[in-house]
């Protein structure tokens, strides 16, 4: 617990932290890239034969020859593995089998509106998280109803039945939004719903407990002795309280987003990379999974370091540990 | 992921008395996983038609006291798919969880009981299955192997097993450093009669928590896959094929989708309460 001292010893340990976050990352962005790589070649099939449509296919000869010459898959495998990891390490993540295009570029086209689309959820699903913890915390015997209810929607309503529920609600029967992708700031309404909701559901169920033990803890009561008010101890205490567990839950909220993402962009037919990983998983295009694998991997540790950051500013107990 | 969080809270301890009352919504949930059993094991006896009889002139009928869910392109009735299609959803739930529960176990106690070489190693593994949350991990485990009602299931259960193989390792390594492990050390009980004898069972014991809990989790997700065409495909009589049947006429026969997928909302809260019963009077 001992603290670095001045301003030299914090940059140092900054630094410190900074590289091994790096170095985990490298790590991390390493393993996806073999344990796919090792994978697909454990699996019987040619790849060669995949790249040209499938077995079905009826490639000749020749065509096989000109394929595997064009992806360097007439190599050893050693050769191949590096050649990948070296062409990985300057960027280049090799072209798209379905689409003939560099992966990297239709990764940079996509990532965008998956982006908004999550942001967007989070917010909403933090503002409603939030709410709903402070409202059942004050409003005490219903507030274990709302609790249990809270958890069941965060854990058993899936991402399609809940779109398909919206859809079915306020586009068919209200006429109210889009049903599909427009293009609109409208037509993202339902998506960022459907997205937001069981996130929501979730976290407020933590966030609630946590904020019920910081409102009954010692420093709850000392501050109502200075004669702060409910609505002080709230707002001042017991909100920061709320928003540690939500944070330390990042990393799930993560994981529910990007595969909320992949349907819900299914179902209202919006571009980004949930549905363009799906596109690539049927058409078992591997360079286009392979390189969503490692984009969402990145951003899984980008977010995992920023929750352990955002977790040393909102709670003192953990900095310096 | 629901699981694995669910596990870092612990409710400060409730009376015994509370602790093990049967609640309302365990209650309700009882009832569901009985109905669900029973359609498991009589389908006959609750459907009304016959799964897979096709019937075009009935096409597309909403939901009526003739066809209460309505029927499908084919003119099947929904109502009678749905009971039909709980023994194969099920079992594929189940199967999933199996899985991911048995590669956990395996992961947890070789990091748990192998040693710190081996701890390490499982660890950075996990790290990396980590990084590809949700159905990340599968999606990208199905373009590997190939889509598939066999590869989905597998998939569910890979991209379950991290979680668990976390929470089954702190458990060992909870119970390894805990008075009666000591105790029995200092008796002169040898390794293997330890294992045996204190750090499985005790470490075993939120196994099945895990497995009630993740039971609707790997319903849902194997759902997902399937409603997204990566599972069983239509017209089989399970409720993820019927999901993917029903994804093409959203907008004109939503009926199609809402009951089967209502079905799985029930399997998944009826295992998230049960779960969390089991856990309030076992795990403390």
């Amino acid at each position: 617990m001992t603290r670095p001292a001045g301003i030299g010893g914090r940059l140092a340990a900054a630094a410190r932290w900074l590289l091994a976050k790096a170095l985990g990352a490298a790590f991390v962005l390493w393993a996806v890239t073999t344990l796919i790589f090792f994978g697909i070649r454990m699996i019987p099939g040619d790849p060669a034969e995949a790249i040209l449509g499938g077995p079905g296919s009826q490639a000749s000869a020749e065509a096989l020859a000109q394929v595997r010459a064009e992806y360097g898959l007439d190599q050893p495998l050693v050769v191949q593995y590096f050649a990948q990891l070296g062409r990985l390490v300057q960027g280049d993540l090799g072209n798209s089998y379905s689409l003939r295009m560099p992966v990297s570029s239709l990764l940079g086209e996509q990532l965008p509106a998956t982006l908004t689309l999550a942001l967007l959820s989070l917010v909403l699903a933090w503002v409603v998280a939030l709410g709903l913890a402070t409202w059942s915390t004050l409003s005490g015997r219903s507030a274990s109803l709302v609790s249990s209810g809270l958890e069941i929607v965060g854990a058993a309503v899936p991402h399609f039945w809940l779109a398909s529920v919206l859809i079915l609600l306020f586009s068919i029967n209200l006429g109210w939004l889009p049903p599909v992708n427009t293009g609109s700031a409208e037509g993202l309404i339902l998506p960022v719903v459907t997205l937001a909701l069981p996130l929501a559901g979730f976290l407020g169920q933590v966030m609630r407990e946590s904020m019920l033990t910081a409102t009954t803890s010692p420093f709850a009561l000392s501050a109502r002795a200075r004669s702060e008010t409910e609505g002080g101890v709230l707002f001042r205490h017991s909100l920061r309280h709320a928003a540690i567990p939500g944070i330390a839950l990042s990393g799930w909220a993560f994981g529910s987003l990007i595969s909320g993402a992949v349907v819900v962009e299914t179902i209202f037919a919006r571009p980004g990379l949930g549905r363009t990983l799906l596109n690539a998983v049927t058409l078992r295009d591997i360079p286009l999974v392979t390189g969503v694998a490692l984009v969402s991997a990145l951003a899984y540790v980008l977010v995992m370091a920023l929750s352990d950051l955002a977790e040393r500013i909102a709670d003192p107990r953990v900095r310096g540990s | 992921m629901t699981i694995m969080a669910n596990f870092r809270r612990r409710v400060p301890g409730p009376s015994a008395h509370t602790r093990l009352k049967v609640t309302v919504p365990e209650m309700l949930a009882g009832v569901v996983v009985l109905s669900l059993l029973a359609a498991v094991a009589f389908p006959a006896l609750l459907a009304p038609y016959n799964p897979l009889a096709i019937n075009p002139p009935d096409a597309f009928q909403g939901p009526s006291l003739e066809h209460w869910f309505g029927t499908d392109e084919s003119g099947r009735d929904i109502y009678s798919r749905v009971i039909f299609g709980a023994r194969p959803s099920l079992l594929i739930g189940a199967a999933a969880t199996a899985i991911g529960v048995g590669l956990a176990l395996a992961l947890g106690s070789l990091a748990g009981l192998g040693g710190r070489v081996l701890d390490f190693g499982v660890g950075r593994l996990l790290e990396v299955l980590f990084a590809l949350p949700g159905l990340l991990l599968a999606l990208v485990f199905i373009a590997i192997a190939g889509p598939g009602v066999v590869t989905s299931t597998v998939a569910v259960g890979l991209s379950t097993a991290p979680g668990y193989a976390r929470i089954i390792r702190g458990q060992i390594i909870q119970v390894r450093g805990s008075g009666m492990v000591e105790a029995a050390v200092v008796l002169g009980r040898g390794r293997a009669q330890v294992v045996r004898r204190h750090l499985l069972p005790n470490a075993l014991s939120p196994v099945f928590v895990i497995a009630t809990l993740g039971l609707g989790q790997a319903v849902v997700w194997a759902a997902s896959l399937s409603f997204l065409g990566l599972g069983e495909p239509p017209p089989a009589a399970e409720w993820g094929a019927m999901l993917a049947a029903g994804r093409t006429y959203l907008t004109t026969a939503w009926w199609m989708t809402f009951f089967p997928g209502l079905f799985i909302v029930f399997t998944a809260a009826a295992s998230t309460v049960l779960g969390r019963g089991l856990q309030r009077r076992t795990v403390r």
